[in-house]
Parts: C-alpha cells; sequence; structure tokens
C-alpha cells in the first residue's frame, strides 16, 4: 500500500571537474514509497529549478535497468540498499519515514566528477577499445550450427556479456579496482570459439589498459560482485587472472 | 626478461607475488607450528633443543630460511606498494561505508592485520631468533637412560661454552648407559621470556591477526592465481578456515599460556 515519507536528503554537490564539492542538505516531504529513487530525485529537481536553484546532475537513461547510467552511491552502497538492481529500480518503499539518505558519485580517480553525481567512465570505454571485442572478416555467415558450442559455456558466457558497464564495482571496491568489469568483458568472449583468436591478446591489453587507467588492485573482497547489478561472479576474475598468466608465460 | 618485469608489475602479476609469497608464508607456519608443537613434550626440553640446532645449522634449512626472510620482505614491501596504489586509485573516500553490507571485515582489513603481523615478526624474531644466534644463550645437560628412555637435564653453569651448538656422546657407569646431549637452551629462554603477562598477552593478541589474515588471506591467494572452481573450492575453503584460521593460531597461542600456566 502506498505511503509518504519525509526524509532528508544528504546529496554531493560540485560544480565541475575542478571545484571544490559539498554535501547539501534537502528536507523532502510527503514522498510516494511507489516512486523510483529517480523520480524522487525528479521531484527535488523540479522544485530547485522552481527556486531558482541549479538541480543536481545525476546520469540516467533507460530507467529499467539496463543502461547502467545511474551512477549513485546511496548510503554506502552503490545502487542502495537493495541487491541485483541499479538505482532506477530503486523504489522509495525500501526507506524509512525520516530517513536521512546519504548520495553520493562513484568515488574513483579513473572516473571523475563531471558535475554532481556525474562521473566520466570512458575509462571503461578505452579498456573496451583496448580488446574488448572480436574481430570478423567479411564474408558471408557461416551455418550457426557449424560452431559447437556446450550449453554450460554459452551460458556462462552470457552470464559474462549480462554486465552493463555501470561501474558499481569500481565503486564498491575498497580498492577501486575493475578487475570484475574487465574479467566479465575477457570472459565473455574467453568462453567462445568466435574469442579464441584473440584470447591472449584480449587480455593481455586490457589488463594493460586498465592499469594505464589507474584502477586499483583486486583483493578478492567480493564486494564487487555482492553489489553488481547483474551478479558478475568472481569466477570471472578468476578466469582472467588464469588467462592472464597462460598469455604472459606462453 | 622484459616480458618477466612487465607480468609482475601490473595489478594482477603483483597480485600473483602477493599470492605465492603468501602461500609460502603459510607453508612455513605448518613446518613452524608442527616443529614448535615440541615445546609440549615433557623431556626438560630435549627435543625442542636438538631440532632448533638442526633448524639452524642444516644447510639447506639455513638456505630455505633466507629465502623465508626475503618472501617475508617482499610481501610486506609489495603489499604496502599495493595499498599506496590502491589508496591512489580512490583519494577521496565515502562519507558513509556500506563495506560491511557486501563483504568481510577480514577482507577489508588486510593491510591492517599484515602490519600487525610484520611488527609481530620483528618481536618475535627479537626475542628468540636474535637472542638464539646472538645473544647469550645459557646450555643444558640432558641425560637419556638408553634402557628405560627417560630423560633427566642439569643446566651447566652460565659461563659454560662449547664450540658448537649442540655436543652428545655415550657414557656407561653402573646405573646403565646413557646418551648425553650438551645443547643450547632455548627451551629454557622460551619457558624465562613467556613468565611475562604483557609478552604472553601481546603473542595471544597477535595470534588474532594472524587468524583473520588468513580467513581472507589463504582462499585469496588460490582466486588471485585463478583457483576458483566448485571442484576444489570447499576444499580451500575448509583448509583456509579450520586448519590455517583456526587450528594453527590456537597451537601458536597455547605455547605462551601453557608457559604462562607452568
Amino acid at each position: 500500500m502506498e505511503k509518504h515519507l519525509n526524509l532528508t536528503l544528504k546529496i554531493w554537490r560540485q560544480k565541475n571537474a575542478k571545484a571544490k564539492g559539498n554535501f547539501e542538505a534537502y528536507k523532502m516531504t510527503g514522498i510516494s514509497t511507489d516512486m523510483s529513487f529517480l523520480e524522487m530525485f525528479d521531484v527535488l529537481n523540479e522544485r530547485l529549478v522552481n527556486d531558482n536553484i541549479d538541480p543536481i546532475a545525476f546520469d540516467h537513461d533507460c530507467r529499467e535497468g539496463i543502461c547502467g547510467a545511474c551512477s549513485m552511491v546511496i548510503n554506502g552502497r552503490p545502487h542502495g540498499p537493495k541487491n541485483a538492481i541499479t538505482t532506477c529500480q530503486l523504489h522509495m518503499r525500501s526507506f524509512n519515514d525520516g530517513d536521512t539518505i546519504t548520495v553520493e558519485p562513484w568515488r574513483a580517480s579513473p572516473f571523475p566528477i563531471i558535475k554532481d553525481l556525474v562521473v566520466d567512465r570512458s575509462s571503461f570505454d578505452r579498456i573496451m577499445a583496448a580488446g574488448g571485442f572480436v574481430s570478423t572478416n567479411t564474408g558471408s555467415a557461416q551455418d550457426a550450427n557449424c560452431t559447437l558450442i556446450s550449453k554450460e559455456a554459452a551460458d556462462e558466457s552470457l552470464a559474462a556479456a549480462a554486465c552493463i558497464g555501470c561501474g558499481a564495482c569500481v565503486a564498491a571496491c575498497k580498492n577501486a579496482s575493475a578487475m570484475l568489469f574487465v574479467s566479465a568483458k575477457v570472459s565473455q568472449f574467453a568462453l567462445l570459439p568466435q574469442g579464441q583468436p584473440e584470447r591472449k591478446k584480449r587480455v593481455l591489453e586490457m589488463v594493460a589498459q586498465m592499469d594505464t587507467e589507474g584502477f586499483g588492485a583486486c583483493t578478492n573482497t567480493g564486494a564487487c560482485s555482492a553489489e553488481c547489478p547483474k551478479e558478475i561472479s568472481l569466477t570471472h576474475i578468476a578466469r582472467m587472472n588464469r588467462d592472464y598468466l597462460m598469455a604472459e608465460l606462453c | 626478461m622484459k616480458w618477466i618485469i612487465k607480468m609482475f608489475s601490473s595489478t594482477i602479476g603483483q597480485k600473483f607475488i602477493m599470492a605465492l609469497t603468501g602461500l609460502f608464508l603459510c607453508a612455513f607456519l605448518i613446518v613452524h607450528t608442527l616443529g614448535n608443537l615440541q615445546l609440549f613434550k615433557s623431556d626438560g626440553g630435549l627435543a625442542f633443543n636438538t631440532y632448533s640446532v638442526f633448524m639452524s645449522t642444516n644447510p639447506v634449512i639455513k638456505c630455505i630460511s633466507y629465502l623465508l626472510y626475503a618472501t617475508i620482505l617482499l610481501h610486506a614491501i609489495k603489499g604496502f606498494m599495493l595499498l599506496r596504489k590502491n589508496k591512489k586509485a580512490r583519494p577521496i573516500d565515502y562519507a558513509v561505508q556500506g563495506g560491511s553490507a557486501n563483504s568481510h571485515w577480514t577482507s577489508r582489513s588486510m593491510g591492517i592485520l599484515g602490519t600487525i603481523l610484520l611488527l609481530f615478526i620483528v618481536v618475535h624474531m627479537y626475542n628468540f631468533w636474535f637472542e638464539y644466534k646472538f645473544g647469550h644463550v645459557p646450555f643444558t645437560s640432558y641425560f637419556t637412560n638408553m634402557a628405560t628412555g627417560e630423560t633427566k637435564f642439569q643446566p651447566m653453569s652460565a659461563d659454560y661454552v662449547q664450540a658448537n651448538k649442540m655436543e652428545e656422546g655415550m657414557i656407561s657407569n653402573e646405573q646403565g648407559q646413557f646418551r648425553v646431549v650438551v645443547v643450547k637452551d632455548l627451551f629454557k629462554e622460551v619457558e624465562i621470556s613467556f613468565k611475562e603477562w604483557w609478552l604472553v598477552a601481546l603473542y595471544v593478541i597477535c595470534m588474532f591477526s594472524v587468524s583473520f589474515h588468513l580467513y581472507h588471506g589463504f582462499q585469496s591467494a588460490f582466486q588471485t592465481l585463478g583457483i576458483n572452481h566448485s571442484k576444489y573450492n570447499g576444499l580451500i575453503q575448509f583448509i583456509g578456515v579450520w586448519f590455517f584460521s583456526i587450528f594453527i593460531p590456537i597451537a601458536f597461542a597455547a605455547m605462551p599460556l601453557y608457559f604462562f600456566f607452568k
């Protein structure tokens, strides 16, 4: 049943990449528990615009858990208190009347803040450009049944490919490590026959780019997987470590 | 050579170093625990002292011990380097910490637990390794009756010295045949040291650090090396939790407590 909440929001405000940011508190009244978290932000922004205050900048696009744009750390957890969802899938019924909700941007050197809660995640794009693809030659398509793939390998590959590149793994990791993201992108091809020709080159170049971007190292805390909206498994990190070792050794 | 340097300077390569050195240190802990269990033998320390002489004079063991010191340093230095790198990746921390909701605290505290262990190793080596090698450890003579197996011992005078850490021989008299061993008495050193309550407390507290560090560290090393499979994850977890995180710290903590309450 719909209820209405009175909340205090503490939101990180930062004018631009170079400005020094700080938390601003906003009182919200009569917030419907049926609203999504982003809808609550829309209500707040509408009020700010009416009051001639710069609205809060936040990333959002599909609002159905697919695009991975809605990057926010809510009360210390990427995408809020629920597991396996993005912020747009978080509803206000997950909060209680009188709560103070702290909202911060992803915190990582390779994700510099552009404004307020918006961060620049193009470091992920550069990692993908370094090797997150398969090279395809032109020509007529083969019969699909010519390429044999086991059900298990296909499932595992698709589980890795479910990664939407939202960056919650980096945000959740105490070291701001991108290992879960990179390993998902390495795994999705490493498990398929189509990914084999460039398997070694891919892992070496993606890891090299990951290091160049300045992400931290993996302490295997598992926070990344626990906070991942697509529940990407740590087994992909182990696979990438194996692949990296094999690619360097032979 | 270039590829080796490249591999071990990458983030994953540096973690390989942490994993390999960590597992080597785990292997050492097994030997160290089993060897030191001889402290509980009621032979006045003969078995432990003989073992100590073997461990400090055998050329193979000596080589391994130098490798061990280097491994401890490498593990610690690499750990600090990674800590710095990780801090650089997140220079501004979150105002609200939500780590407890998504990870175990031991996994988030490896740096601080490791630092405690490093300091403990320095204290521990000063207490016994330095004392045994450079300090004045008295000698004790042990007489083992070859017929009954009964061992009696007598401390030598404080100014007694001999060329080797251990001399042994046989003597016979009207009471029977005896094996005589005169050996540097590290056992006595342990016995005296652990009469100090603060040292016992320090050792016991540090064993909690060993436990928590290995609770995460042992399993984490396998994950880093790419060994994560439902076939053997259970076994790795079992060994990590029950052997390295419970048995070994309890066995070590029992030693100072045993001598304190003896």
